[in-house]
């Protein structure tokens, strides 16, 4: 149903709520001394809103506020993901030794309004709309990343973060233009019927447009060639901020690239393979762009002895796995594209959560740091990290081998053979790195000066239950597989 | 009476594992009979198999088969057959004597048998999955216990060995993975049952036959390891603990053969009889006189036994190359006594590596004054390698090469001379360490202790029992045998017979 305003909060609880959070923090960080509590109060209220996104009633579909947002299922599915990701980002934050000096009301204030900016991205209908989503944002991720005021790597990262940004979403702004131009709407469903319906539409043009605002979208998922910015932002930031963006911004980057390639501009036939428009080969662009990215990003993470860099880069192969569902044009790729963020969420957080223990514990994130980790009584830590690694590589009986498979399942059912394979051959290559910290930890005898190893509990908490995620759903992965077919949902009007 | 034994053997060393990584600090030295008692649980088990088994069918018994992952058709589906139960077998005993051989192990023990474990239950799951994911699954779960078994335990550049091992295994497999979902997705009706997908052999073209069969054979091939993939096996012997050597000759490699048997065979039958002679035969008469040479040059004992070992498994290539009954049976039997006699040959290199604490064969001399009970076990373990009549890999051998005779007469010459190569390494081997005068610096050297010996002796004995009566494994495994053998023949002539 095409909602109006006042009819459409019923079904924006969540997102009001996490709003309201915003504010209430702002209010009670000039009440409260010190900002204590903020970070638990930040956490109970992005819960609260995860209860609503799984109470909310799932119908067909409906168009809020007068066509701006969309709530569907594929909606819902990046709700999740991303409320999931804030939960993970908080619950860090909270036990991060770097965000303690921070300040903490407007820490936490921005770290929900990130939250509720990318959830509009994930849902919105209209280019306007993603575009003020997606500059909500990048502005609230730079302010973030360079929230350590004393640090000249984070100041450095926050800078590097917002050119790339300025100029990404400049490009894609332009293109917009383009499409507006051409389709005379900014709104998805009637831009599709434009472009379908108009016998000689411009393919160049259609082309040049989508190549631009693919920029914009292509900086957010950091795939080659936008992706620059990734490896000193991840360096640079806060851990739980890193982690943050690595899971979250990627998520929704995802979401509103699938919204406007998929329902905006292609159309699903009955066999469940999508149609691009005829004569704009932008699949084909994607195909290179998918293949490079996977490659790129991990011959680069073999050289990193940063772990928060070397995960960077591998965060961009991660992406390059995820569109490779995303380049096949059939509901397949899709699900497992959604397969592979919902995988690459529970490893990648678990990852960065057993980086910042380290962090915490010994100040640094260098793999010497890691030397002997089982060692010096961190046995724990290191299981878990391996456990983490070795999923992001695909070893099965882990979430990462699902996510893997299903991806290169569809790959090989839609007969892209030739992306198959390099995909899984880079996933050999990425064994190399990502075992280089497992045998530093358990192989490598420590540093004859560290201190041993300590950690609180509350940050073991999270890493146990991401680590039993990881392990469980490898082993019965039917309710992540059941979580994204019913996902699969584009609401376009017409049902 | 058991009724899910395949379960029970496969999962029994991960309760195992459960019980050693719960052990309380203060019981740590426990962990080593925890470990022991769990495979001594999987022997008996082994044995009501091998009792209970209907050699007289090809059919597959003792099934268990249940959904697991609905989406994609997955089952938890297990079964075996003539083929996988001589595996079983050699799975259970070579784990339970490898329990044994890690008690010189004292570094961590805790962590060494809860890994051990996991490996035991990997490998035994390998022979026991019938459905190509749960296959899979064990496939890879073996790589990681094997990779820290080399990387925490091994000698100087077990780093190195063990991230080869883990970066060439890994390669394999993917492979293996890529024609996994290929096959699963061939026609209408998706499955990775591997009877319904050798059942529907027939409707598979040729073409992707043959992509298929060449991929999964590079995945199989690196495991077994067949030249040029052989690297990475003399790193990760010579630098893997006494025990893993074992496990590693004595079942891990027979996953590569067992692989080809159970899947390229009867799911690529036409494409199987097509590239067999190049890829098994040809590569595999090259694995048999190249590993022979290699070793003749081995100035450290391990190396000499691991390139002995290469040499050995291309035995087991020709025979499945054959094409004949009586060869295939050769090579299946040439796998189970590859496995109990290169074990005992690494069990042999690790008591005096213990002693001496290294391993160039001519730093010895004149050991057999010293030592006499492990130079005569050496001998025996030597002459068996050898095959010499009256030990049992003289029978697999010879039924090996006479089956390749009536295929591929002049590799078998070659397969065939190279017994003198294999005599020659392994003779002068022997003169250079137990022969001669004593080296004084060892004349302090004690013979083998009960426990080593008790790690010998069964392994021996079933050297000398097989010797005499192979038909203990020939009648389990020959009726599977020719049945496969003649599904690929039938096959081979009926795509003559359509081309014509």
């Amino acid at each position: 149903m095409d909602l109006g305003n006042l009819a459409s909060l019923r079904l924006f609880l969540p997102e009001l709520l996490l709003i309201a959070g915003v504010l209430t923090i702002i209010v009670l960080d000039l009440l409260l001394a010190g900002g204590s509590l903020l970070g638990e109060l930040s956490l109970i209220i992005t819960a609260c809103a995860l209860l609503l996104v799984a109470e909310a009633p799932h119908a067909a579909g409906d168009w809020l506020f007068n066509r701006m947002l969309v709530d569907d299922g594929f909606g819902f599915f990046f709700r999740v993901l991303i409320i999931l990701s804030a939960i993970v980002a908080l619950w860090m934050s909270i036990g991060s030794d770097e965000v303690k000096v921070c300040e903490q009301g407007e820490y936490y204030a921005i770290l929900l309004a990130a939250t509720v900016a990318m959830i509009l991205m994930a849902e919105s209908n209209n280019l306007l709309m993603a575009y003020l989503a997606l500059e909500l944002v990048s502005l609230t991720s730079y302010v973030l990343t360079g929230i350590l005021r004393d640090n000249r790597r984070s100041q450095e990262a926050a800078l590097k973060y917002l050119i790339y940004g300025g100029v990404a979403s400049g490009m894609m702004i332009y293109g917009m233009s383009w499409i507006f131009g051409l389709a005379g709407s900014l709104d998805f469903s009637v831009i599709n019927r434009a472009l379908f319906m108009t016998r000689d539409a411009p393919a160049l043009a259609i082309f040049i447009a989508v190549v631009l605002i693919l920029s914009g979208m292509g900086y957010k998922i950091a795939s080659v060639p936008f992706h620059m910015w990734a490896p000193d932002v991840y360096e640079g930031a806060p851990i739980p901020i890193t982690t943050f963006l690595a899971i979250g911004s990627k998520a929704a980057g995802f979401a509103l690239l699938t919204r406007f390639f998929y329902p905006a501009i292609s159309h699903l036939t009955a066999s469940g393979r999508w149609q691009a428009l005829s004569n704009v080969d932008w699949p084909q662009l994607l195909v290179v762009v998918c293949a490079i990215t996977m490659t790129l990003g991990n011959l680069a993470a073999l050289q990193q002895d940063n772990l928060k860099r070397m995960l960077a880069y591998s965060s961009i192969a991660q992406a390059g796995y995820a569109l490779l569902g995303f380049v096949l044009l059939s509901n397949d790729g899709v699900r497992a594209m959604l397969v592979y963020l919902f995988a690459y969420y529970l490893m990648d957080a678990g990852a960065f959560v057993v980086v910042m223990i380290v962090a915490n514990a010994t100040g640094r994130e260098d793999i010497g740091a890691y030397r002997g980790l089982a060692a010096r009584g961190g046995v724990w830590p290191a299981i878990a990290l391996t456990v983490f690694l070795l999923s992001l590589t695909g070893i099965p009986a882990t979430v990462g081998f699902i996510g893997k498979f299903y991806v290169f399942a569809a790959a090989i059912r839609q007969q892209f053979y030739i992306l198959a394979v390099i995909g899984i051959l880079n996933s050999v290559v990425s064994l190399y790195y990502y075992m280089r910290p497992v045998k530093a930890m358990f192989l490598e005898a420590p540093e004859p000066d560290a201190a041993p190893f300590t950690a609180e509990m509350w940050n073991y908490g999270l890493m146990g239950a991401l680590t039993i995620a990881t392990i469980g759903f490898g082993l019965y992965p039917p309710p992540v597989l059941d979580f994204a077919e019913r996902s699969l949902r584009f609401f376009s009007g017409q049902s | 009476m058991l009724t899910h034994p395949l379960t029970l053997i496969t999962f029994i060393p991960l309760v195992g594992m459960v019980a050693i990584l719960l052990c309380p600090r203060a019981l740590t030295p426990m962990c080593k009979w925890v470990a022991a008692l769990t495979t001594g649980l999987q022997l008996p088990i082994a044995v009501w198999i091998y009792a209970h088994f209907d050699s007289a069918t090809s059919a597959i018994q003792m099934v268990e088969r249940h959904q697991w992952i609905a989406n994609y058709h997955v089952y938890y589906f297990l079964g075996i057959d003539g083929i996988s139960v001589s595996m079983v077998l050699l799975t259970a005993l070579i784990c339970f004597i490898s329990v044994f051989a890690s008690f010189s192990i004292t570094r961590a023990e805790k962590g060494y048998y809860a890994l051990l474990m996991l490996l035991d239950t990997g490998m035994m799951g390998v022979f026991v999955a019938l459905d190509f994911f749960l296959f899979y699954i064990f496939w890879e779960v073996m790589l990681l216990p094997m990779y820290f078994l080399i990387g925490i335990w091994g000698g100087p550049r077990r780093e190195y060995a063990a991230i080869k091992f883990f970066l060439y295994t890994l390669l394999g497999s993917v492979l293996i993975l890529l024609v996994m979902l290929a096959l699963y997705y061939y026609g209408d009706a998706h499955t990775f049952d591997m009877t319904q997908l050798a059942a529907r052999a027939g409707s598979y073209s040729l073409t992707f036959q043959r992509i298929c069969w060449l991929a999964l054979f590079v995945g199989f091939a690196i495991k077994i390891p067949a030249f040029p993939f052989h690297t990475w096996l003399p790193d990760a012997h010579v630098e893997a603990p006494t025990a893993i050597s074992v496990i590693l000759a004595g079942v891990l490699l027979k996953m590569g053969t067992y692989g080809i048997l159970r899947v390229n065979y009867p799911i690529l039958p036409a494409a199987s009889h097509e590239l067999a002679w190049i890829f098994l035969g040809l590569v595999g008469t090259i694995n048999i006189v190249y590993g022979a040479m290699v070793a003749m040059a081995q100035t450290d004992y391990k190396k000499l036994i691991a390139y002995s070992s290469i040499s050995h498994m291309g035995y087991v290539m020709l025979g499945i190359a054959s094409f004949t009954a009586v060869g295939i049976n050769g090579a299946v039997l040439q796998m189970f006594n590859h496995g109990t006699i290169t074990a005992m040959l690494f069990i042999l290199v690790g008591v005096i590596y213990d002693r001496a604490h290294h391993r160039e064969i001519d730093g010895f001399g004149g050991l057999a004054q010293q030592m006499p009970i492990y130079a005569g076990m050496t001998g025996f373990a030597f002459f068996a390698g050898m095959g010499l009549p009256g030990l049992s890999a003289f029978i697999s051998e010879v039924l090996v090469l006479i089956g390749a005779w009536q295929t591929h007469p002049l590799m078998t010459v070659f397969g065939a001379g190279t017994a003198i190569l294999t005599a020659g390494y392994l003779l002068w081997c022997f003169q250079r360490i137990y022969l001669g005068p004593l080296n004084e610096k060892y004349s302090g050297l004690t013979d083998l202790t009960l426990r080593e010996a008790f790690t010998l002796v069964p392994l021996a004995a079933i050297v000398l029992l097989l010797g005499w009566y192979p038909h203990a494994i020939l009648g389990l495994i020959h009726t599977s045998l020719d049945h496969l053998n003649q599904v690929v023949v039938n096959a081979a002539t009926s795509a003559t017979v359509a081309l014509r």
